[in-house]
């Protein structure tokens, strides 16, 4: 069972609890966890990842296991502490504005 | 009788209500806290319909509806259809049709098409499950299923010109849509910084409607497009008529675009952004006059609508109300809107906060409300 974190705006967006939580077919990857995370909750799809091309938006980033692991390939395998669900992976707005 | 104003700003979206006396307001939000909500249009046929773009540097585009008057919204990609309840994300989605084709940038290279967030919704008069859509990158998508998915007409960002359209300030933005209620199937838009387009087959095709615009930054003086075009306006009483504030002037067409002649006489600088007619009489215009060159400011600090009740031949100041000392605060291009009351309803937002209304035809102002978030659009529903 992976578990998903993702910024306050897309929860009260889409209905996504604190922690997402579901299952993810081995190899699990940061495009099979996004897959099936806007499979579960379609209103992300265009938030996080471009509707088209599936690239990350900028200034969306992905860590976990404390390492950004935004600019990885989207098909690398995550750390075996995601896909055991011991660790979330976050989907984090990063910092920017005033 | 009911008011209902529409705001969009920086940090959400709010919704102010009043009876016909347009005296005493209920402000109700923010809705979409912490997104930008760049504009919210009701339907013209069915005023529980509206439309709001909510929008995010972070997380892109997302299309609100909602059809109770603005009580309870969805982002209607579908509706509750999948397996667990949840809305599709197939109203979020802008995708331009066919080849991407490539425009102007600042530094003079061609950069590729790019959507980036939807700055005007225009819904359509007859039908409240059809809206219309200005983007940046500039392109015409339009919703023929209440907000679900989106297609654009491509027609406009096609046209032969596209490529030497260049983004103002503001970026590459489809920011005016006018559905012509006298003449079925024309429409104009306007777009910073190629100029003004017309259609008069409901948008498949479009041709510039640019002659007689200057600009200083333009050296070609017979130039097809590369205008700022802040704001077009019509009126349906006369509907060949239309007028303009442009970056650098305020004009107006008597043959629907074929000549712009300028009607900046009389007015403290030609520089502003919106631009609105009374919904009672089509010879009445209002505008607000900015500073351009001192941070595009109310000139001398004093926040004052001009009026011309004859067409734009002369001008007054209508400033009972508002600020006439220290006031820095802009009008954007879409924060200025009128009711169909009579006399007719004044509205417009300021990068301040505040929203100002008229209900005498500018004749003198309130504050509805003085502490929003900086305000991106303001509209208008007349609801009977």
């Amino acid at each position: 069972m992976v578990r998903v974190i993702v910024p306050s705006f897309l929860r009260t967006l889409a209905r996504v609890p604190a922690e997402a939580k579901f299952e993810v077919s081995a190899p699990v990857t940061q495009r099979a966890v996004l897959d099936a995370l806007e499979a579960r909750y379609p209103a992300l799809c265009g938030t996080i990842r471009d509707h088209v091309t599936k690239k990350r938006r900028p200034l969306v980033r992905f860590y976990a296991c404390s390492e950004d692991l935004s600019n990885e390939s989207p098909d690398a395998v995550l750390p075996s502490a995601v896909a055991a669900g011991d660790e979330p992976f976050l989907v984090v707005a990063s910092i920017a504005g005033g | 009788m009911k008011i209902r104003v529409l705001v969009g700003t920086k940090k959400g979206a709010f919704i102010l209500t009043s009876d016909a006396k347009r005296k005493s307001w209920k402000i109700n939000g923010p809705l979409f806290h912490g997104w930008e909500v760049y504009h919210m249009a009701g339907s013209p046929a069915d005023p529980n319909r509206i439309y709001a773009s909510q929008t995010s540097g972070w997380f892109g585009q997302v299309i609100q509806r909602s059809s109770d008057g603005g009580k309870t919204w969805e982002t209607p990609g579908g509706g509750p259809t999948v397996e667990n309840g949840m809305p599709r994300g197939e109203s979020n989605k802008f995708v331009y049709d066919g080849q991407v084709g490539k425009h102007l940038f600042y530094d003079g290279t061609l950069k590729p098409w790019e959507f980036k967030r939807v700055w005007h919704l225009e819904p359509d008069l007859k039908d409240p499950d059809v809206c219309w859509a200005g983007v940046e990158d500039a392109a015409l998508f339009k919703t023929t299923d209440g907000g679900r998915t989106w297609r654009e007409l491509p027609g406009l960002r096609t046209h032969a010109t596209a490529p030497q359209w260049a983004p103002g300030a503001g970026g590459l933005c489809l920011h005016t849509i006018l559905l012509d209620k006298a003449v079925p199937g024309r429409m104009f838009a306007a777009i910073s910084a190629a100029g003004a387009f017309r259609s008069d087959d409901a948008g498949v095709s479009w041709r510039p409607i640019n002659k007689g615009l200057h600009s200083e930054y333009i050296p070609d003086k017979n130039a097809e497009v590369g205008y700022c075009v802040h704001r077009i306006a019509q009126h349906p009483a006369k509907p060949e008529t239309l007028y303009m504030q442009l970056h650098g002037g305020v004009l107006k067409t008597e043959n629907a675009g074929g000549l712009w002649k300028d009607i900046n006489k009389g007015l403290p600088n030609d520089f502003g952004f919106p631009i609105a007619l009374d919904a009672n009489d089509p010879d009445t215009v209002y505008i607000i006059p900015i500073d351009p060159e001192k941070g595009r400011i109310p000139p001398s600090g004093k926040l004052r609508v001009y009026r011309s009740k004859d067409g734009g031949r002369n001008w007054k100041a209508m400033t009972k109300g508002l600020p006439q000392e220290h006031c820095y605060v802009n009008v954007l291009r879409d924060a200025l809107a009128v009711d169909a009351m009579k006399p007719c309803g004044v509205y417009f937002g300021t990068t301040g906060g505040q929203v100002y209304a008229s209900a005498d035809g500018g004749n003198s102002w309130n504050a509805i409300v003085r502490d929003l978030p900086h305000v991106l659009s303001v509209s208008v529903q007349t609801i009977k």
